[in-house]
């Protein structure tokens, strides 16, 4: 009797519909710096070092997304990067310990605290608003205790070479090789899955055309860093750790838990799915990650201080946020956060070139944050 | 003159007529009963008396002392003397129970609350009440029983000259029901009229003055309760012919898949009292087990309990195939090939905001896909083999579940289980909320099902679908398992009489 079929059958996800918008808002604070800066906005070496500045934010955003995704929240990362970069700079320099036993200790650190994070949420029903905020003060805490509160020289070459260092613009060009194959390997194979399932005729031109745009990007991408110094590493890290992301959320059944339980956790769990093992889980991931981006962390400043990563947990939710996420759970893309935590670099790097005084700039970057959820709402009523 | 008439009451939902030209009076000092199976339009009937769906959207007129009441929101009824006092209870636990009675009514001055009159009125209708609650009480404190006399109080406090009162005792104790017939006896004195809706007939018969029954949104007839015996009232409630909806389909059973023994399930919040108690039954393979029941009678949390899914505690034993099994989540339950389509899609079977694609593929996607990666084309397939095996219209795999209709929905839900290769499959309400010609496909899906094999555990509150659809009947009352009956045995006068605990009929 209502029977209520749609009627094209082209529909775009909410959640990507945002990201685009955002995109294209991308695209005018660009130009809008470009025009203000008299072009140096856009000159490689400030794209080099906007991607630079967006590389730690951009990897929390990327954990951060998926604990978005299930429903809860955490507050606590950027103490716990204080933290795992501290032990890494005391285990480092005050212990004398090697490079990689100092990485696997930050990394260890970040990850358990995330485990505890996870099941204080998950099996003691403790609303993860406020396990992390207690654990935003905790680890801060932590971090001054065994830092006494001083600021912890790294004078190993090594390790600052991951937060500061460049590949050589060859080896730029080997990646974008590799990575141009890969996509194209993704097209080939998406179109032979068509075939192979009887979903229809394996279209290669049609997929091989859709291409262009991705390998487009990958060229300008490696071309633009390379008329500055070459990729930066933290970059390069941060793009791997944003495509695993993207692979684990779009191609694992883990991932399609994490969105099932945020859009109906009754749904989920009466399907089967344990819904409180993948919160720990997405927590211990979220951990990994913020292990990760302390050791880059601390790498660019040359040193851990004890107040290392403050309000790193704002920027990170503002990005889910701007790119499309909801807190309410089952909706966000890694893209879109990525795209977001873009838009924050691009706004604070712009503002920073023109001049805009430090209060000024937190006024306009609350303003956006808002407005940009604000006309989604909007949009989403008309 | 009567204190209440509704004339020719009409009410529309899309694609159903809930009521349809019901006619009601009440006088001053009267207690009149409204009987009828679940889903007969009773609570419908008080939704519109009481302002919840507002004047405009139902047809016919509600007369109140003469005139006639156009009610936009629940404050106007309240203020023409008529209060409401639902199943689930309306009281802030956390504020006292002066404040409850007086909430949005604190008397206060320039808005600061003059707690002492507040607290001294309260008194005064507790006493009347011959209530001995403290009105500094939080109601979170008292037991249901005492909530639902503050409740009663609360109505009193808006000068109620109508009070309707829906299953007022569903979670009272005896000794609790008696205070609140002494209470509801003093009141009638008074000249409170009063709107019982029950489905105990012990207490609609010992307390009426006239009983109503409704079938079907439709007033079936208005009796004093001494010219009315409860077999005459059961037969009024369900005196309907079974349709031809039913496809008469003979099952044919094999061996025993499901056989579950003493089980018992306890509330969530509150761990002594017992839901499910002592009940054990079985089922074979391609046959139909239907449980019916009133509504709170522990079918949902029977079948919630063997599924692995019951919050609170449960015990039991539970045999699939001959072997005994552990199942302490769903999803033991579905490696163990028990499927389960839950009641209510909307909150427990669908995430409204995704596909059909990744909803239907949601329970059996390891099975589906294997256990770490996803693969689009094998859910593609799926998805479209549940599209197009249960008839669902929507133009592809991708459209969102939140944007079809209720039947629509009702089939992906219904998709999912069957993507898990189920042995046994639990059907809890699987067409509240359905139009007619979805219901009519669901039912031949069921029996279709039954026919390979499935073995089908159906829970549902529409009378007719349990008689027309089971080849068994189990029939529990607050519970308890009050009754089973085969397809030729079963009538609905019988059933009926289970159900409401009248007597014990346990074959």
């Amino acid at each position: 009797m209502s029977e209520t079929v749609e009627k094209s059958g082209f529909k775009i996800e909410t959640s990507s519909l945002r990201a685009y918008t955002m995109l294209g808002a991308m695209i005018l604070i660009w130009l809008f710096f470009y025009w203000q800066t008299d072009g140096i906005f856009l000159t490689p070496r400030n794209l080099s070092n906007l991607m630079l500045q967006m590389s730690v934010t951009g990897i929390l955003a990327v954990g951060m997304l998926m604990v978005i995704l299930t429903g809860n929240i955490d507050l606590s990362i950027g103490s716990v990067l204080g933290l795992a970069g501290g032990v890494a700079a005391i285990l480092l320099t005050n212990q004398g310990y090697g490079l990689l036993p100092s990485f696997a200790a930050a990394i260890a650190v970040a990850v358990v605290i995330g485990i505890l994070h996870g099941f204080l949420t998950a099996y003691f029903n403790i609303p993860a608003f406020i396990v992390t905020l207690g654990g935003l003060l905790a680890w801060r805490g932590a971090i001054k205790g065994i830092s006494q509160s001083e600021t912890i020289p790294i004078s190993d070459p090594t390790f600052k070479v991951i937060g500061q260092g460049n590949i050589t613009p060859a080896s730029g060009w080997v990646i974008a090789i590799i990575a141009i194959v890969f996509v194209l390997f993704l097209a080939y194979r998406h179109a032979q899955a068509q075939k192979t399932y009887g979903l229809g005729e394996a279209n290669i031109g049609g997929e091989m055309l859709k291409t262009i745009l991705p390998i487009g990007v990958i060229i300008g991408f490696i071309y633009v860093m390379n008329s500055s110094n070459g990729v930066p590493l933290p970059v390069l890290i941060f793009l791997v750790v944003a495509l695993i992301g993207t692979f684990i959320t779009n191609s694992t059944t883990f991932g399609r838990y994490l969105y099932a339980i945020g859009g109906n956790s009754d749904a989920a769990r009466l399907s089967g799915i344990d819904t409180k093992v993948n919160i720990l889980k997405v927590y211990a991931l979220l951990g990994l990650l913020i292990g990760v981006a302390a050791i880059i962390f601390t790498a660019r400043q040359g040193s851990a201080a004890p107040d290392a990563g403050v309000l790193k947990e704002l920027d990170a939710i503002a990005a889910c946020v701007i790119g499309g996420a909801s807190l309410m759970g089952g909706r966000g893309t890694i893209f879109g956060a990525c795209l977001g935590a873009l838009i924050m670099a691009s706004l604070d790097n712009g503002m920073s070139l023109l001049n805009v005084r430090d209060f000024m700039q937190e006024l306009i970057k609350g303003s956006i944050l808002v407005a940009a959820v604000g006309l989604d709402m909007i949009g989403k009523k008309s | 003159m009567s204190l209440l008439e509704m004339k020719q009451i009409t009410k529309e939902f899309p694609g159903v007529k809930a009521l349809d030209g019901v006619t009601f009076d009440l006088s001053a000092g009267e207690f009149h009963s409204l009987v009828g199976e679940n889903g007969a339009g009773k609570s419908t009937l008080m939704k519109t008396l009481s302002g919840v769906y507002p004047f405009g959207s139902y047809g016919g007129d509600i007369v109140v002392d003469g005139q006639v009441q156009q009610f936009k929101t629940v404050r106007d009824a309240e203020n023409a003397g008529i209060a409401i006092i639902f199943q689930e209870l309306s009281l802030v636990k956390e504020l006292t129970v002066g404040e409850n009675i007086f909430l949005g009514k604190e008397p206060a001055r320039f808005g600061i609350i003059n707690w002492a009159e507040l607290y001294q009125k309260a008194s005064k209708l507790l006493k009347d009440l011959h209530l001995a609650i403290d009105p500094r009480t939080p109601v979170g404190n008292l037991g249901i029983g005492q909530q639902q006399l503050v409740e009663i109080a609360k109505a009193l406090s808006q000068k109620a000259k109508i009070l309707v009162l829906d299953e007022p005792t569903a979670a009272l104790t005896e000794s609790e029901v008696e205070t609140l017939f002494k209470i509801l006896t003093d009141l009638k004195a008074r000249g409170v009229g009063m709107i019982y809706i029950s489905h105990k007939l012990d207490e609609v018969f010992a307390m009426s003055d006239r009983i109503t029954v409704l079938r079907d949104g439709k007033t079936v007839g208005t009796s004093n309760a001494s010219d009315l015996t409860k077999d005459k009232v059961i037969s009024l409630m369900v005196g309907r012919e079974v349709g031809d909806i039913f496809p008469k389909t003979a099952h044919e059973f094999g061996e025993t898949v499901l056989e579950i023994k003493d089980l018992n399930a306890y509330d969530f919040d509150n761990p002594n009292k017992k839901l499910v108690k002592d009940v054990s039954f079985s089922v074979k393979k391609g046959e139909v087990v239907g449980i019916a029941g009133l509504m709170g009678a522990g079918r949902s949390e029977l079948l919630m309990s063997i599924f692995g899914a019951w919050q609170g505690k449960s015990s039991g034993e539970v045999f699939v195939e001959g072997k005994k099994v552990e199942i302490s989540s769903p999803a033991d339950a579905i490696k163990n090939g028990i499927g389960f389509v839950t009641e209510d899609r909307k909150r427990f079977g669908l995430i409204l905001e995704q596909t059909i694609m990744d909803n239907s593929t949601l329970a059996g996607l390891t099975q589906i896909v294997g256990n770490f990666l996803t693969n689009r084309a094998k859910e593609t397939i799926a998805a479209k083999q549940v599209m197009s095996s249960l008839h669902v219209k929507a133009n592809s795999p991708l459209t969102v579940a939140g944007t079809l209709s209720g039947g629509n929905q009702q089939k992906v839900v219904l998709g999912k289980w069957l993507l898990t290769n189920p042995k046994v499959l639990f059907l809890d309400e699987p067409t509240r909320g359905i139009d007619v010609g979805a219901k009519q496909e669901i039912y031949a899906e069921i029996n279709k099902l039954a026919k390979t094999g499935l073995a089908i555990v159906m829970v549902s509150s529409e009378l007719p679908e349990v008689l027309g659809l089971s080849d068994r009947i189990l029939v529990l009352h607050e519970g308890k398992l009050t009754g089973e009956f085969t397809k030729t045995e079963a009538t609905p006068e019988k059933v009926m009489v289970a159900a409401t605990g009248e007597s014990k009929v346990l074959v």
